[in-house]
């Protein structure tokens, strides 16, 4: 609204922006435990689409830059690269970003049509394409040596081998011999093996509370979700009742079995449990729109990425937990909407 | 007077908006001279349309009743001034479709002379007191207000005497007085509040013992200090009746605070049921305006010819209150308030405040009993032009909906023209307040839809009972033809059947005949077959002798005829 008399509401681009602002901490705190790729990829992804997003509108001949200033191509690029790997190669951003914006976005008819969250569709796409890049690209938070910039943008936009020959020196054997899986994924091929979590415990996996270097990530996720809720961007139902179901979860299984399960706060502050629980799952577009819904949809995210980690194939399972609920988003709308005004009295 | 009830409950949604109030609150009510030429719509309320009692070239007074209808829900309209009525045609009216309507044109004589029977009441009771109220037996009183065309003045102007007629039916227990004036800009009942506190006292009275209720919530919003004194020290200074309590509330300001649902639930915590009315729980809710304009009715006899109305904005000079006369022109108000604000470059016009009220093209429309304020040079949510982006479901305009309903779903719904899928939804409990668009990011129009939801669903219902009727009349033709037909074959086979009965009983007279005739040669022949006797097997020579016998016999027998003429011939 142009007229300051009254309130001037949010427009829909200054709340992607906001979004953007809010992931300003958890990134920094991505790129000082785990080097520069993450930025290489979130750049990456945000030219790839923006580009696929113009061309698309063009194509379907509605305004592209109109469209392009609403930001939500750029939300969904990020998100989707904070939740690749950091060393993940180019094509699997692009493959995974073009996905996103084509496929997760625009045919199902653009901004706000779409059914499914766009960057979790991307991930999902090249999590079950390329399992072994997605698994073993990452860098390890207790590593001495953090790559350079040049280092790790030459180690992402050249072809190689990644851990095929560890042992066999060359060109980019320098990072590939220091990228690893996440703590989350060690720690439960560890558990498979028959090991007790005493036996794993190790700095370069545990940290204080979550894993190492993973919880100071999820730390400033946190802080920039709760700064979401204060300017009232998002609802305390998603996050609350996710992250509630997996510290209840995780504590019930922890209880019972210190020895085999994971300890509920080292869920909380490992893998993508903040960024998903304050920025993914709340995408406005694909979750639940009714307040009771919307507890219900993030109980169902927090119970399905629980299942999943424990005893899930996956590294992580909040992708997938969130497209499952995506899917019962209509269903939650319908079945739970509050009496309107007046109808809980009865007319004489 | 004692607070019996100052508790107070939440409602559900709404916004806290920046009030603008202190702008026309500035000065004093104005008042205006006498306009040239009042053109006065036939149709100022919610309800039937009046017709015209005078004709073009008659002379009207002051306060003469000029229009009315025998129909129940609908107000009389009265003249505002003295003059001529120069025409009864089609001009533009207030209305957010900008149509013209029919309208009673008088130009003033500026005598602004009273009617008769008004001027003896106002000379008479001038300074009637309130207490002699109780001696005007309640029917009395509703008929009174009913005669002065009174309407509810905060906006909807709904014909007060259906809404008293209605309470009388039922149980009403507390009585709410709504000064909570929750739209930003308009001051038009605070104004009133602050110059007029004991008159409005007394118009709460009189509705008290028109309803016969003891317990008057009067409900001001709480930031408006100023209103809150001048209505503390009435109350004050009122003469005390037995059993008529009037508390004064202090509602939070917050729109829509002053929505009659949202007001009820604030100060009773009652929901007013979907589809029902406020005295289906024993509360009538009044407009502070109208209690005043009862007021004025009852003790003054005066029928509403005037209303205060709120010219404000940034494009104006001087923001402010107006008393015009129903009829004026908005251009007087807008010179009256120093013209348009030279500072401003584009001044649109809206007729109520920004979050409810619609835009207008033209200034020469009038003032009716509904205009409670001008809006001038203020972009409202009726009149922004950002061009929408798609719904992202964020879910603000379910935070703020004060009816609870989803506007998200609502809008889809909408525009989807899946009208049933909108009625799922509660399409009709909205009350259109506009919160939902308001904080919309996507700045989707949604009120916009929803009205448009509502009007195709009244179109479509009105069509259905419309073929309804057409099918029912057709169907009730046809059974009329198929049995008119079945009655005439009836007819014909019952005739046939008395025919073929006739026809057993009595033949063919044509057959008689001839059956007689041949009884008639039978019988003859019989008759013959006796006279010759033996006259088988005779010889010649005896017949010849019997020739010969009767020969002479009838030879005698001629002769004898005519001497002796027979008898029997």
């Amino acid at each position: 609204m142009t007229d300051s008399t009254l309130i001037t509401p949010q427009s829909v681009g200054s709340v992607m922006r906001q979004l953007l602002l809010a992931l300003i901490p958890g990134v920094l705190a991505y790129v000082y435990f785990f080097g520069y790729g993450v930025l290489f990829n979130m750049l990456l992804a945000s030219v790839v689409a923006v580009t696929s997003e113009a061309l698309i509108l063009w194509w379907r001949r509605k305004p592209v830059g109109f469209f392009l200033r609403d930001y939500s191509a750029i939300v969904t690029a990020v998100l989707l690269a904070l939740c690749l790997p950091s060393l993940a190669p180019w094509w699997l951003v692009t493959i995974a970003t073009l996905f996103a914006i084509i496929v997760g976005k625009h045919l199902y008819g653009g901004l706000g049509q779409n059914l499914f969250n766009p960057a979790m569709i991307g991930y999902v796409v090249v999590m079950i394409s390329f399992p072994q890049v997605m698994t073993t690209q990452w860098f390890n938070a207790s590593q001495q040596s953090k790559p350079g910039l040049i280092d790790t943008i030459i180690h992402q936009t050249t072809p190689h081998k990644p851990k095929q020959n560890p042992g066999k020196p060359g060109a980019h054997s320098k990072i590939d011999s220091i990228t690893s899986a996440t703590p989350l994924d060690k720690v439960k091929s560890e558990l498979e093996r028959g090991k007790t979590l005493s036996e794993i415990r190790h700095p370069q996996l545990f940290g204080l509370l979550g894993s190492s270097g993973w919880e100071w990530v999820n730390f400033f996720f946190l802080l920039g979700g709760l700064w979401l809720l204060y300017r009232k961007l998002i609802g305390w139902q998603i996050p609350v009742a996710m992250l509630g179901t997996m510290f209840l979860m995780a504590g019930l299984f922890y209880v019972y079995d210190s020895d085999n399960y994971l300890p509920p706060l080292f869920q909380l502050f490992s893998g993508g449990a903040m960024l998903g629980a304050f920025f993914i799952a709340t995408d406005p577009v694909t979750c639940a729109a009714t307040h009771r819904g919307r507890l219900y949809f993030g109980i169902g995210v927090g119970l399905f990425t629980y299942i999943i980690r424990t005893w899930g194939g996956y590294p992580d399972g909040i992708a997938f937990a969130v497209l499952l609920m995506n899917m019962a988003t209509p269903t939650l709308d319908y079945y739970t909407q509050s009496d309107a005004f007046g109808h809980k009295t009865r007319k004489p | 007077m004692t607070r019996l009830n100052d508790k107070l409950w939440d409602f559900y949604g709404g916004l806290r908006l920046p009030g603008h109030k202190e702008e026309s609150l500035t000065r004093p009510i104005q008042s205006l001279p006498v306009p040239a030429r009042l053109t006065i719509p036939l149709q100022q309320h919610i309800g039937v349309e009046t017709e015209p009692l005078v004709k073009v070239g008659d002379k009207v007074l002051k306060g003469q009743q000029i229009a009315t209808t025998q129909a129940s829900v609908a107000a009389p309209i009265h003249a505002s001034s003295s003059g001529t009525v120069t025409a009864i045609e089609n001009h533009p009216v207030p209305h957010p479709s900008g149509l013209s309507a029919p309208c009673i044109v008088i130009d003033t004589d500026g005598h602004d002379q009273w009617h008769d029977k008004i001027k003896q009441i106002r000379d008479t009771h001038e300074t009637a007191a309130i207490t002699d109220i109780h001696t005007i037996t309640p029917a009395a009183l509703r008929e009174t207000i009913r005669d002065a065309g009174i309407v509810g003045l905060g906006g909807a102007a709904f014909p007060t005497h259906v809404k008293l007629d209605n309470a009388v039916e039922h149980e009403i227990q507390t009585l709410i007085i709504n000064a909570a004036e929750c739209e930003p800009y308009i001051t038009c009942d605070n104004a009133l509040m602050r110059e007029r506190a004991p008159q409005i006292i007394d118009g709460i009275r009189i509705l008290q013992h028109a309803l016969q209720v003891k317990h008057c919530l009067l409900c001001v919003e709480d930031e408006v200090k100023d209103t809150h004194t001048a209505l503390e020290q009435a109350l004050a200074s009122a003469q005390p009746v037995p059993g008529a309590e009037i508390s004064l509330l202090k509602t939070p300001t917050r729109y829509p605070a002053g929505g009659e649902k949202q007001l009820i639930k604030t100060v009773t915590g009652k929901e007013v049921p979907a589809n029902g009315l406020p005295s289906d729980i024993g509360v009538l809710c009044h407009n502070v305006g109208t209690a005043y304009a009862i007021y004025r009715a009852v003790c003054l006899g005066e029928p509403l010819i005037s209303r205060i109305v709120t010219v404000t904005g940034q494009g104006i000079t001087r923001p402010g209150n107006i008393e015009a006369l129903i009829g004026t022109p908005l251009t007087e108000l807008i010179d009256a308030c120093g013209g348009f604000n030279p500072q401003t470059t584009a001044s649109p016009l809206t007729i109520g405040g920004p979050m409810m009220g619609f835009p207008i093209s033209r200034s020469e429309i009038p003032v009716t009993k509904s205009s409670n304020c001008l809006l001038v040079g203020v972009q409202t949510l009726n009149t922004q032009q950002h061009k929408p982006y798609p719904c992202i479901r964020c879910g603000a305009c379910v935070d703020v909906c004060p009816a609870q309903l989803l506007p998200q779903q609502l809008y889809w719904h909408s525009k989807a023209r899946e009208f049933d899928k909108a009625q799922d939804y509660n399409l009709f409990d909205c009350i259109e307040c506009g919160c939902c668009a308001a904080v919309c990011p996507s700045h989707i129009p949604l009120v916009q839809y929803y009205r448009f939801a509502k009007d195709e669903i009244w179109a479509t219902e009105k069509d259905r009972q419309k073929s309804e009727r057409a099918r029912k009349r057709f169907e009730f033709r046809q059974a009329r033809i198929e049995r008119q037909k079945r009655e005439l074959e009836e007819r014909r086979k019952r005739k046939k059947a008395a025919l073929d009965r006739k026809t057993h009983a009595q033949p063919d007279p044509k057959k008689a005949a001839i059956q007689q005739a041949i009884e008639r040669v039978q019988r003859k022949k019989a008759e013959q077959q006796v006279v010759p006797k033996n006259t088988e097997a005779l010889t010649a020579a005896q017949q010849r002798q019997i020739e010969e016998a009767e020969k002479r016999r009838q030879k005698l027998k001629r002769a004898t005829s005519t001497t002796n003429p027979d008898p029997e011939s």
